[in-house]
Parts: structure tokens; sequence; C-alpha cells
């Protein structure tokens, strides 16, 4: 049995929506298991993986970085390679056959700085889905490049002006569009929060990062890494780095939250700071206060702003398997130019979190141990953010 | 007995279809809200679920989201909501005994305490609990200690609802069941009479001798009298916010709430 296949993680995930959902949560755990044994799906995904979204995908030594930071050797998986520019797709591809398979239409999704808003449009074209993505006001402004390119694609990008106008809220509108229409309609959910089955379904989807990179580090160096490195919004990327690690106590598993303007102030540390709660459909760790109102999470970078975490996490934490850590705007903003200048690689925001935590513990480690990153998305989208908050003074 | 358990009864006695209606706990004002209810219990109403506010109401239309946010921020529901909800529902009681089931999200209720709010929700007057994202898989902790304070568990049944799905739901319910009457949020779409009952007639051999109330989209007298023959209850919420928004002062909401609830009652017993 796969780690939370009857739906909980210690004490945390389940299924706490409105009873309407209930049948087709129930249908795509069905259909996420028989696909699961059916060599016909594991074929067609595979080819996908590789034809399309163009896996393996690369694992770069970062051979200045390690230099300069003068600690472990560093090695980047690089999931900005992959068509579309992260890690979403692997995710997206997934759930898409799984749609056709359900006899489903139409796909819907919410995004926070648009890399799964853009990489479900992608598969919508492809597969020819109709697909609507709901986006926060804020987001659809800080990110209006993937916007523009969701469009491009097809995509109705639906502007959530609701709540604090972000990840969260364009959540409350995808779950209230799929209540509406869940005859025809699939919700790709793009990380592994939400209700059974999706933590277990996107981690399974996007476990193909943890599996590669493990291959190809023992390929390389002989052996497994001594950290696994990943920054946490919801916490796709990070599960699917982790995942083939697990059951390797010798593999350190660090997690990187968004410290915002620092956790005094305005953040989005979910795992660091917040309680057991409830929100979009799962039990987790949550930002809410002692009235149970979600609390409103802040961070420079639109993927990590969300104020819940997907359980698995919550229980990798609690029981003392994975750490995690937090980052500031401030030092992912450094992390950013870092890991331009010395590896030529303009990341996503979100990475960039990854990166400067990287930068603190590359320097405490032997020059023999070895850091695996993932190096989640590519930059492209955020020039904006950044030009901006260089030209008020950050750097 | 239960004041909900009691009002089906008194209901079935004389043959009617009751009115349910829905108001945010706090909308416009929280030292408006038991004024709002008496005023609809005595135009007819008879049962109230009383909404507590949340931040990320995921399952309701922006009328009821909207009802919500003000009652958070103009209406003083923040902070201690639920503390301030239940005095409401203690000052209802001082000389209005219309039942009364908290309607809300689960968060909120976790960050509480289920047994802390149980107790204290039976010590302040009210009759039952209808959560909305708890489905009975993960209900047993709320039911426990809604079952040691006297409270219903109201559950919901939806469009999707497949008749051995509605024995197990029927199976950890008390009170009423609460069909929503279309796929979608509160207040939305376009709701279609004729689908409902015959959804209805299929699910109702599961669900024994439970009440069942409909709701969701139900905004018009019409539909409340198309509903009324195949329901032991019709719910209205969305439509009523909205009745009671357009009043100009506390005096005028509770007039444009009782003249709404007296058109919707009428509604009820006109097929009678």
């Amino acid at each position: 049995m796969l780690r939370g296949e009857n739906g909980y993680f210690g004490e945390f995930g389940g299924r706490f929506v409105a009873e309407t959902l209930i049948p087709a949560l129930e249908e795509l755990e069905t259909t996420f298991r028989e696909a699961r044994n059916d060599p016909k799906f594991l074929a067609e995904l595979e080819a996908l993986l590789s034809d399309y979204v163009g896996r393996p995908s690369a694992l770069t030594f970062a051979a200045r970085l390690t230099a300069e930071l003068g600690g472990a050797k560093i090695y980047l998986k690089r999931e900005d390679l992959n068509h579309t520019g992260a890690h979403k797709i692997n995710n997206c591809v997934g759930q898409a056959l799984l749609a056709r398979r359900m006899g489903k239409s139409r796909l819907i999704a919410e995004t926070g700085a648009g890399q799964h808003g853009v990489a479900t449009a992608t598969v919508a074209a492809h597969f020819g889905f109709s697909c609507e993505i709901f986006m926060g006001a804020e987001d659809v402004q800080r990110q209006a490049h993937n916007v523009f390119r969701m469009r491009l694609l097809g995509a109705k990008v639906n502007v959530v002006e609701s709540g604090t106008r972000t990840l969260k809220d364009a959540m409350n509108e995808a779950m209230r569009e799929w209540l509406a229409r869940v005859s025809d309609t699939h919700y790709v959910i793009g990380s592994v929060a939400g209700p059974h089955p999706y933590p277990l379904l996107v981690r399974e989807f996007q476990s193909v990062i943890g599996k590669e990179a493990k291959h190809q580090l023992l390929e390389r160096e002989g052996r497994l890494p001594d950290v696994c490195v990943a920054c946490v919004g919801g916490g796709s990327n990070a599960m699917g780095l982790f995942d083939a690690f697990v059951d390797d106590p010798g593999v350190a598993l660090h997690g990187v939250e968004a410290a915002g303007e620092g956790l005094a102030g305005r953040h989005a540390a979910t795992l660091s700071c917040g309680r057991v709660g409830i929100l979009h459909g799962s039990k987790s760790l949550v930002l809410t206060d002692d009235d149970g109102q979600i609390l409103p999470a802040h961070s420079i970078s639109a993927g990590l702003d969300y104020p819940g975490v997907g359980p698995e996490h919550a229980w990798l934490k609690q029981s003392g398997r994975a750490h995690y850590f937090s980052i500031t705007d401030e030092e992912a903003l450094r992390g950013f130019s870092r890991l331009g200048r010395s590896e030529g690689i303009l990341c996503a925001l979100e990475t960039a979190h990854a990166i400067a935590y990287v930068e603190k513990l590359a320097p405490t480690l032997r020059s023999d141990q070895l850091i695996g990153v993932s190096l989640s998305g590519r930059g492209d989208k955020d020039i904006q953010t950044v030009t901006a908050a260089f030209s008020k003074g950050a750097q | 007995m239960n004041r909900v358990d009691r009002c089906f009864v008194d209901l079935r006695q004389k043959q009617e279809t009751g009115l349910i209606v829905y108001l945010t706990a706090g909308d416009p004002h929280h030292r408006e809200t038991a004024e709002l209810v008496r005023a609809v219990s005595h135009a007819g109403a008879d049962l109230v679920e009383l909404g507590i506010p949340f931040s990320d109401p995921a399952a309701d239309g922006p009328v009821i989201q909207r009802a919500m946010e003000r009652a958070l921020s103009c209406g003083e529901m923040a902070p201690h909501t639920i503390e301030k909800a239940l005095s409401i529902v203690a000052d209802i009681r001082r000389d209005c005994e219309v039942p009364i089931a908290l309607f809300g999200y689960a968060n909120p209720m976790l960050q509480f305490g289920y047994t802390r709010l149980c107790s204290d929700a039976e010590r302040a007057g009210a009759d039952g609990l209808l959560v909305v994202d708890v489905p009975p898989e993960e209900s047993a902790d709320l039911d426990a200690a809604a079952r040691a304070s006297n409270l219903v568990r109201v559950p919901l049944l939806a469009p999707t609802t497949t008749v051995q799905r509605a024995a197990k739901i029927a199976a950890c319910a008390s009170g009423f069941a609460y069909y929503v009457a279309l796929a979608g949020v509160t207040g939305a779409g376009t709701l279609r009479p004729s689908e409902v009952a015959e959804h209805l007639q299929t699910l109702r051999p599961a669900l024994g001798n439970l009440p069942i109330a409909v709701g969701f989209g139900v905004k018009t007298a019409e539909q409340v009298r198309a509903l009324a023959p195949h329901a032991d209850a019709v719910v209205v919420g969305s439509a009523l916010v909205e009745a009671i928004r357009t009043g100009k002062d506390p005096a005028d909401r509770c007039a444009h709430a009782a003249q709404f609830v007296r058109k919707l009652k009428d509604a009820c017993l006109s097929h009678v």
C-alpha cells in the first residue's frame, strides 16, 4: 500500500468537503487506483513525460556555486527545463490522462504563480479539453506574463477578487466552480494539498523528480545525497523530490518555506508557524487565528504565498523525518541573483528560496558531502517582480 | 425533546411544509441579529440556520460570502466569532423558542474545540449543527460531541448522492437532512423542481424517518411553492440575506425580513 492510500498521513489529510464533491473524489480515487496498475496507462504517461515534457530532466552539478560556498557539492535537479518551465507539468499530464479516463471534457485549476495554470492550459490544449483557470487578482498583476501565456493556450483566466486575492482565494473559487460543474469537469489541483486523493496522486505524479534524481546521482557519484532541499508552498515539488528518499534514513530532507517579511511579520511559513487546522479539504498545518479564520499569507513569490500546506509535509514534520526552514523575501532575491551569476540560471522566485537556504547550508557541510536541490522552475515570469524589488533597493 | 425534532413532529402533525431560513450571525452587525431572528420567527419561519462567519466559505456563493465578510469586518464578529454567535443565540432565547441550527465550516469549530463548542452551544440554547465541509467519514468526533450535548447533527445530501451513500449519511444524522437542490454554491444557478422531486423520491427510503429540507438556489416564493409538496421543509438563505441588506436601518431590515418570510411561509402552506 502507498503511503497515504487510506487518505491519511498520521492525523493529517482526510476529505473535508461538501457532500456534492464526495462522489467525484471517490471516482477519482478509483480511477487513479486502476490506472496505476494498468500497464497501458503507465506506458502512455511515460511516453508523454519523455516526448512532450522532455524528461528525464537534467541533473546539473553547480560547480561555481559549490566552489563559492566552500562546502558540500551541490546538484540541481533541473525541473526548469521541462516543457512550460516548471515541475507542475508532471502532475498535469497525469491528471489529464485521468480526466480523459473518467470521460470529463473540461479542466479547471487554481494557480498562484501561474505555472500550474500554464501547465494545465497546456495539457488541456494538447488533449483537447476546454479549460478555465482561477487566479487571484494580485497574482494576475505580479505574474502578468503567465496570464498572457494561459490565454494564448486557449484557456479562460478568471480573475478572483474575493478575500486576499491570492492563491487561497483562487482555490476557493475553483472549488466553487467544481461544485457547480462536477459532472463534466475535472479539477486539476496543482499541489499535494486538497482532499484525498489529491495529496496522494499529485505526489505520485511528481515522484518522478526524486526517482530520476536518485538514479542520476547514483550514476554520477555512486552514492545518495546527504541532504535533499526543495521549496515548499503547498509542497508538490518537495514531495516529488522527497518521496524517493523517505525510506533512506541517511538522506536528510529539508523543506524551505517563505518567511516573507520575517516570521514576526507577514509570511507564509505554515509548517514553522501554523497549527492543526482544516483548509481546502484536508486537515494539515494551517495559518489560522484563535477564531479559526484563515490568516492572510505573504511572500514575494506568488507560488509560496499560501496559508496551508500538504498534509504529508505536516506529517513528515511531526514525525521528524523532514525538517523545515524559512527564507525571507530579501534572502530569496539574493538567492535569485546568486544562481543567475554563478550558474547562468535564472530560477523562479519560489526556487530561489531553496537556493538561498543552500547558501546557508552548504558551508556547514564537508566537501565530500552532497546536496540535491529541486530547481523547481525557471524565472522568466518573475523578471518584473525582481526588477521592481531591485530598483527599490532590496539588494 | 430537542426543539428541532419537536418542530418536525409538529409540522408532520399539521401536515405542513416547514420554512427554514438562513441568516449570517453578525450581518450587518452582531447587535442586530437577535432582533432579525425574532422578526423572521414571528413572520412564520419554523427553524433558523445561523451562519458562523468564516474567512474562506468555499461552498457559499457571492451573497453569503459577502455577508460573512461584512459580519467579520463591519459586524464586529472578529475576534471571538463563535463566542459572539453563541451570545446572539442566548439573547434570542430570552423570549423566542424558534429552533436554531448553527451553520458553518470545520476550521473555526475545530479551533474552538468540538466538545467546548457543543456544550457552550447547548447552554446558549442552540439545537443543532450543520457543518458544510465535514462529511460522515470525518464526523465521528463532532457527532460524539453533539450527541453528548443533545444537539442534532444535520447532514447534507446532494444531487450526486447515491441511495447507498444516503443510507450511510442517515446512519449518523439526526434532526433532519439538508438536501442540496443543485450542484453548486449557495444561492446559485437554476433550480429544476421536478428533478429535485424525482431524486428525493429515490433517496427517501434510505433515510428512514429523517425529515428532509431542500435548499440551495431557492430564491422565490414560486420556487418554494413548487418544492413544498416534495419536502418536509424548504430552506431559503441568500435571498433573505439580500432582502435584509436592502433595508436602510435596523427597523427597516427587520421589516424587510419579516415581509419576505411571510411570503415564503404562505408559499409553503399554499399546496396543502
